[in-house]
């Protein structure tokens, strides 16, 4: 039994995108072209191969997340310079380069995380449906709502698997019965079946596979749009790593997923697209190549794309 | 030196053995230094000891019946106990209502908040009330906070009164839980605020849901050495808080009172003239014993927080 306004927040991120959005989308045709281009209506079938290239009379997806020139300054140290690339909603997008590339520092500048380290700074725009997130009256609380994260390392709370759950939605006063949201983040995060008799257990006793779902589980309870992961699977196993990656495509149909990762093979089974950065001279991070992953992989157009997806580099 | 590989030099298994005299000097040394140590544990016994002997003493001359009484008077055979215990709990009741939230609202401004430039200078301010020596707080109590505070919330105040001193006393342990509490909240892991932060949540959500539960072990701690040292604070309480002859039994903090601590410096440093009268000098060892258990209980059970705040993570 639900209630309409369960009913409503349950289903928020599938229902039909804000008419202002696509307008937005719209109002900038061909300008900047989404970086992947394929059907992608709620409830077809996703294709069988990531990344295949469809002709440009399909729909074009949405970008939910677009940068534009974005550079990024710890003190007077610019750790990325101009960077410019779009997400498309409800797809994987992989961050890939050598360590010190800025990738980290860009997936936290779109939750505006950095705000938390003192005397950061941020040119250029990074756009969320349209609106600029570093704008004057944007309040990053909000941001972070809508644009949640999953860390490197899991961090679950040392407080009880429900209570983990159930944090973001009490946070934000959420209404509604918090068992069934709980039990539901936790499924769509594949980790219910395993701790579904135990959920008045403490979260940092699970193994660490299992954190790293709780942790995606209690991301998606606060319902966001988008969900940042930066490298989920690098201090797992390969079983518990692959198990996040299946995870990430049946999160893709309710949520758009930006990803940065140090595993090649993650990245080319796990997203749709690729983003390739590189340190420069200056130490700034930015971008060299971006598209579909199975171009990024099999048709580099840059020998530096070529040499690191390859494992000649980095 | 590679001396095994030099021709006519002794063999080995000689040369593993090392120098006799060396060996020697390591004993020596070590003696010492186990000396040093059971030093400070006999002494430690030994002082246990002298006190549990003479407390015997004292409840031997006294009836037990004489430990309820009218007062605390030593001097006259009355040595009611509740007066003194009253007195010790009450200032330190009230130096943690005062301390508690104001430490523990500096630590979560310094944890949480501050700037490192705003903490690079406000720590050392702590660190400035912490050296203030309690004889010059008992005496501020007196002089300042009676008059200035206590009297005029309450005009019915008495001169010399356990509101006044209680106060004193937490002002003197607000260092002490601030920058206890803020050790502890500074050790949670910054991934957890991380967390916090990364699914919405505020600055004032994230101190006080994520950050303050998961340094509880430490914040209590806190508390405990707070209370300890509220409990065996003796300066602020014998200037400040009256009854230095003794004190009726009364549960007033306006009126004047004796804690424990105050009853001894006030029968040990002769206010009372009592050196050889009667029990009245035994009932020091008496006290002290009483005294020292509940401060050891307390250490004890900080003691346990704090290791329990450390195998967290
Ligand atoms: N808090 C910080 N203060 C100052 N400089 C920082 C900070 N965090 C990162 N940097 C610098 O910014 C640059 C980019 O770092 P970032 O962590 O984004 O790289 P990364 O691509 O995520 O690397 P890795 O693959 O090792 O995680 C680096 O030169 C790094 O030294
Ligand atoms: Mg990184």
């Amino acid at each position: 039994m639900t209630t309409p306004l369960e009913e409503n927040m349950i289903h928020s991120t599938v229902a039909p995108p804000d008419p202002a959005v696509e307008g937005a989308a719209v109002a900038a045709p061909g300008r900047d072209a989404p970086i992947a281009v394929k059907i992608h209506s709620d409830g077809a079938p996703k294709p069988e191969v990531k990344g295949t290239p469809t002709p440009q009379t399909d729909v074009a997806t949405v970008p939910v997340v677009r940068l534009r020139g974005m550079s990024f300054y710890y003190g007077s140290f610019r750790a990325v310079r101009e960077v410019t690339f779009d997400v498309p909603k409800n797809e994987i997008t992989a961050l890939i380069g050598p360590s010190g590339s800025g990738k980290s520092t860009i997936l936290r500048a779109i939750n505006r995380m950095n705000d938390l380290i003192p005397s950061t700074r941020v040119e250029g725009e990074v756009l969320y449906n349209g609106e600029d997130l570093y704008g004057d009256r944007v309040d990053p609380v909000e941001v972070r709502r809508r644009i949640g994260m999953v860390f490197q390392k899991p961090n679950p709370f040392p407080k009880s698997i429900f209570d983990n759950v159930a944090f973001g939605p009490r946070v934000h006063g959420l209404k509604g019965n918090l068992n069934d949201l709980v039990e539901q983040s936790l499924r769509r995060a594949a980790l219910w079946d395993e701790v579904k008799d135990k959920l008045k257990q403490s979260g940092t006793a699970l193994s660490g596979g299992q954190q790293q779902r709780l942790c995606i589980a209690r991301a998606i309870a606060v319902e966001p749009d988008v969900i940042l992961m930066d490298e989920p699977a690098s201090a797992l196993d390969p079983r518990a790593t692959l198990q996040i990656e299946e995870l990430m495509h049946e999160l893709e149909e309710r949520y758009t997923i930006i990803v940065v990762t140090h595993n090649m093979q993650q990245a080319a089974r796990a997203s749709d697209n690729t983003v390739f950065l590189n340190m420069g001279e200056d130490r700034a991070g930015y971008v060299v190549e971006m598209g579909p992953t199975t171009q990024i992989f099999t048709n580099p157009k840059n020998q530096l794309t070529e040499d690191y997806v390859s494992g000649r580099f980095g | 030196m590679a001396a095994a590989a030099q021709p006519g030099s002794p063999p080995l298994s000689v040369v593993l053995r090392g120098s006799a005299g060396r060996r020697r000097r390591e004993q020596i040394i070590r003696a010492i230094f186990f000396g040093a140590a059971s030093l400070s544990i006999l002494v430690s016994i030994f002082i246990v000891l002298s006190l549990i002997f003479e407390a015997i003493n004292f409840l031997a001359q006294i009836g037990l019946d004489q430990l309820v009484a009218l007062g605390w008077f030593p001097r006259r055979g009355l040595f009611d106990l509740r007066t003194l215990f009253v007195g010790s709990v009450i200032t330190t009741g009230i130096a943690i209502l005062v301390a508690g939230p104001i430490g523990l609202g500096t630590a979560i401004y310094l944890s949480e908040y501050a700037q490192p430039r705003v903490r690079r200078i406000v720590k050392p301010i702590l660190e400035i009330l912490a050296g203030i020596p309690s004889v010059v707080l008992g005496f501020f109590a007196l002089t300042w906070i009676n008059p200035q505070l206590v009297q005029r919330l309450n005009p019915g105040a008495e001169g010399f009164n356990l509101m006044a001193a209680g106060i004193g006393v937490g002002v003197l342990i607000i260092p002490l839980i601030a920058s206890v509490s803020e050790d502890a909240m500074r050790a949670v892991p910054r991934s957890l605020r991380e967390a916090s932060y990364g699914l919405g949540a505020r600055r004032i959500t994230t101190s006080l849901r994520v950050v303050f539960p998961a340094a509880i072990s430490g914040i209590t701690a806190a508390f405990i050495i707070g209370i300890s040292r509220g409990i065996g604070e003796t300066m602020v309480l014998a200037i400040a808080a009256g009854g230095s002859g003794g004190s009726i039994f009364q549960l007033n903090p306006f009126e004047p009172g004796q804690s424990i601590t105050a009853a001894i410096a006030a029968l040990a440093t002769g206010t009372d003239q009592v050196r050889g009268a009667s029990a009245a000098f035994p009932s020091l060892f008496f006290l002290g014993l009483i005294l020292f258990f509940l401060t050891l209980s307390l250490n004890l059970a900080g003691d346990v927080f704090v290791r329990r705040t450390r195998q967290r993570y």
